[in-house]
């Protein structure tokens, strides 16, 4: 069977191996969580407690901030001990609610186990999920419920579950398709009800054989549902590029969605996240994250609830064996080095990667040689080389030309130039004076 | 509890382990084969020259760097690629100033004057060649060594003998010369002016023609057998050079594919003596084996700065390239045509990657 895949993409070697073969792992109840109040993409939650307060575990915390927003819960049962702006995954500090409990009580609130939660309505089963707080456990973090809306001008046919993980060093949705396969696949089946959608899949990258062929075999006797294996190539993650991969429809760019290829993509995380809110009324205060680097001594899939620090999340992966050179959080690729370890784990943390100094560093940038690297694996099929040249000379017209309001900052051409210049970094200087353009144009 | 605080730097945090400096080392070591058979062909002095325009390119550099107040940068191999790919395009009898002279040439004039490596229009090395193809053209062109094996044209024993005996002038032009030269002095017959005994011009013409597309001389333009610069006698030479870059991913088949290919294709049409498509397989293969088409093809068409980053680009670049060559050839008052064809082509570098803007993923008016 030939893989298949997208134009373009670079080849980073996928270093899964630290942490692939480590089960998922309860992580011990913390007795201290710290909820970020801007966990997904729209407006922040507001909080509904106030210092002092006791909460139990699975009480909702903060409410949505708006439509493209979502409610916060309480991941642990405690008291509110602070509402301040702490470390967030992003680098920067953002307001939060602190939680302390005594590590050993675990009070939950409103579970249910509802048998038949298919045959519930689609406006029901999406008020479970926005109640639940769900958004999306990829990285980018929009609200599922929105993005299970779509206009009824949009007819959906396809669902997307995003199994591919192509981030380097992460392992977390591996473990789940390994070990919670059946939630995975329930919660595909609730999307596509959702959405009306006749046809679900499971795009997963050929690095993971042992996953393709479990999911495959529990979706065999049905003939809506089916994996699609995926070439190994950064970033077939990706939404645009998994969408063509997999359906070979085009998502318009120029700020097109998905949802005009008749397609929604849900991560596989998300998935079982959507089964649980809709049917046990779970709402999203754990996940599972991955621990590693190849400095850090027993790298871990941890299911670990939301607010657990990062610094104890290392702790219980035995520590490190050198000198910490950068900590990330997310995947090396897109992911963002954050400055302490005091920082709180969100709904949108696949991965917590170590790196020693070596790694760490960083090459002095030189001059473009033109090697067109950047061109060739752009997934965008932009002229990246022509953004740096465009903003070095501040000609946003040309780097709107060269496609600068396309890029979804992959990293791809940064990764791959010989000239260790971070084509990123241009790319937004560009994008945000284009704005400003748009703005004095208006 | 740690209070820490660690380097944050953008993402992505993994970096390919490809760096300029590695690459244009080797695209040196990718000339090794070339310089090998030079050397082998032309004896130590072939090599000695080459260093010459390196090392004399190195200098140059550190020395413009230092006075510019920039970091010297000498060490990533730029300078010295530079410098050997001018010494490369001048022959083994040469004096040792002379590609000393071009490297110079080619690193203050071809590149730092614009600001250093990445900001020059036009392929140094061969910047450089023209400067002292224009300034010394009687060295540049003359007094080609004779391998250690065979006669500067390539063409055989038997067929320099048969010549010898129906026009002596001819004998003397041709054996001093190299196979794309003695093309181009053919095609005026009054060369032929001392035929006698009934055999006409003509018929000498297509002696020394044929002689040139022979199996024999042909497989001494693969191997090297013949007169020429230091670096590009051997097509086999540069062809592996060619893969081995290819096979690492530091070239681009588009640009070498379409070059030759266009080359090859025109010579078929256009090069034969009686008009279109007279020609056999042989002078095809006669075209792109002989002067500096694989050299260029493989090491100067495919100088990353100099030409386009779009892949429609490079494809029209090499079309533009092996037009302008075989016009040259066929038609010029050079012998060869790939260094400015390629020098035309860079000027043409901006433009044709503006017309080949890609669409993006998903395009929508």
């Amino acid at each position: 069977m030939s893989l298949k895949t997208f134009m373009g993409g670079a080849h980073p070697h996928d270093f899964k191996e630290f942490s692939k073969d480590a089960f998922i792992e309860e992580f011990p109840l913390p007795k201290k969580v710290i909820i970020q109040l801007s966990q997904h993409i729209g407006a922040p939650s507001k909080p509904i407690v106030k210092v002092g307060d006791e909460v139990k575990t699975g009480q909702v915390i903060a409410e949505a901030g708006g439509f493209v927003s979502i409610p916060m819960h309480s991941s642990i049962t405690g008291k509110v001990t602070k509402i301040v702006k702490f470390p967030h995954p992003a680098g920067n500090s953002q307001m939060a609610i602190e939680i302390t409990g005594d590590g050993k009580t675990d009070d939950w609130v409103g579970l249910i186990d509802e048998k038949d939660y298919l045959s519930l309505s689609p406006e029901e089963m999406k008020k479970r999920i926005l109640e639940a707080g769900v958004c999306g456990m990829g990285g980018a973090g929009f609200p599922t419920h929105v993005k299970l809306s779509p206009p009824a001008d949009k007819p959906i046919d396809t669902v997307i579950l995003n199994g591919v993980e192509c981030e380097p060093f992460l392992t977390a949705d591996y473990r789940i398709m390994l070990e919670q396969a059946e939630d995975i696949i329930k919660g595909l089946k609730i999307i596509m009800k959702i959405v009306k959608a006749d046809k679900g899949i499971i795009g997963i990258e050929a690095n993971k054989p042992d996953a393709i062929k479990h999911l495959s075999n529990l979706v065999s006797k049905e003939s809506n549902l089916q994996v699609v294996a995926l070439k190994v190539k950064y970033p077939q993650g990706a939404e645009k590029q998994l969408i063509y991969a997999a359906t070979k429809r085009r998502v318009p760019n120029k700020g097109g969605l998905p949802m005009e290829a008749k397609v929604v993509v849900q991560n596989v995380g998300t998935a079982i996240a959507v089964y649980e809110a809709v049917a046990k009324k779970k709402p999203l205060i754990d996940r599972v994250i991955t621990v590693t680097g190849g400095i850090v001594k027993n790298p871990k899939n941890y299911r670990a609830r939301i607010g657990t620090l990062y610094s104890e999340l290392l702790e219980g992966a035995g520590g490190v064996s050198e000198e910490i050179g950068s900590v990330i959080s997310g995947g090396p690729m897109m992911g963002f080095a954050i400055p302490t370890l005091e920082t709180p784990m969100t709904k949108g943390s696949s991965g917590l990667l170590i790196f020693n100094d070596q790694q760490a560093k960083r090459n002095q940038e030189m001059n473009c040689i033109s090697c067109a690297g950047c061109v060739n694996v752009c997934p965008m099929n932009l002229i990246p080389n022509m953004i740096v040249r465009a903003t070095k000379y501040d000609d946003w017209a040309m780097a709107e030309k060269a496609g600068t309001m396309d890029c979804m900052r992959c990293g791809s051409c940064a990764y791959v130039c010989p000239a260790n210049i971070n084509i990123l970094q241009y790319v937004d200087i560009a994008k945000a004076k284009i704005f400003e353009e748009r703005k004095k144009a208006k | 509890m740690s209070n820490n605080i660690y380097k944050v730097s953008p993402a992505p945090h993994l970096h390919e382990h490809k760096s300029t400096r590695n690459i244009m080392w080797m695209v040196v070591i990718a000339l090794l084969p070339a310089m090998a058979v030079g050397t082998y062909s032309y004896g130590f002095k072939a090599l000695f020259l080459t260093l010459a325009g390196g090392l004399a390119a190195v200098a140059c550099e550190a020395l413009i760097q230092v006075l510019r107040k920039v970091p010297v940068s000498v060490s990533d191999g730029s300078a010295f690629l530079t410098g050997i790919l001018v010494s490369f395009n001048i022959h083994a009898n040469a004096p040792y100033w002379l590609p000393i002279v071009g490297a110079i040439f080619a690193i203050a004039v071809g590149k730092q004057v614009f600001g250093g490596l990445g900001n020059n229009p036009l392929n140094p090395a061969l910047l450089g060649r023209a400067f002292l193809l224009a300034s010394w053209p009687t060295l540049m062109t003359d007094g080609w060594k004779a391998t250690v094996k065979e006669s500067i044209s390539g063409l055989s024993q038997g067929v320099m003998t048969q010549v010898d005996s129906l026009s002596s002038i001819a004998y003397t032009k041709i054996t001093s010369a190299t196979p794309l030269n003695v093309v181009k002095a053919i095609r005026d017959t009054t060369m032929f002016s001392d035929v006698a005994n009934g055999h006409t011009a003509l018929e000498v013409q297509k002696t020394i023609f044929d002689g040139l597309l022979d199996w024999p001389s042909l497989q001494n333009l693969f191997l090297g057998n013949i007169g020429g610069c230091i670096g590009e006698i051997s097509a086999i030479a540069l062809i592996i050079g060619g893969l081995f870059l290819m096979m690492k991913h530091i070239i681009d088949w588009r640009i070498p594919f379409s070059y030759i290919g266009t080359t090859f294709v025109l010579a078929w049409i256009f090069g034969g003596m009686n008009g279109l498509f007279s020609a056999g397989i042989q002078l095809p293969l006669f075209h792109i084996l002989s002067g500096g088409l694989m050299l260029g093809a493989f090491f100067m068409a495919t100088d990353y700065v100099t030409t386009p980053v779009t892949k429609r680009g490079r494809i029209i670049f090499g079309i533009g390239c092996g037009v302008l060559t075989i016009t040259i050839r066929l038609v010029g008052g050079y012998p060869e045509g790939v260094s400015y064809s390629i020098l035309l082509m860079n000027l043409a570098t901006p433009l044709i990657d503006k017309w080949t803007m890609p669409k993006a993923f998903g395009e929508v008016k």
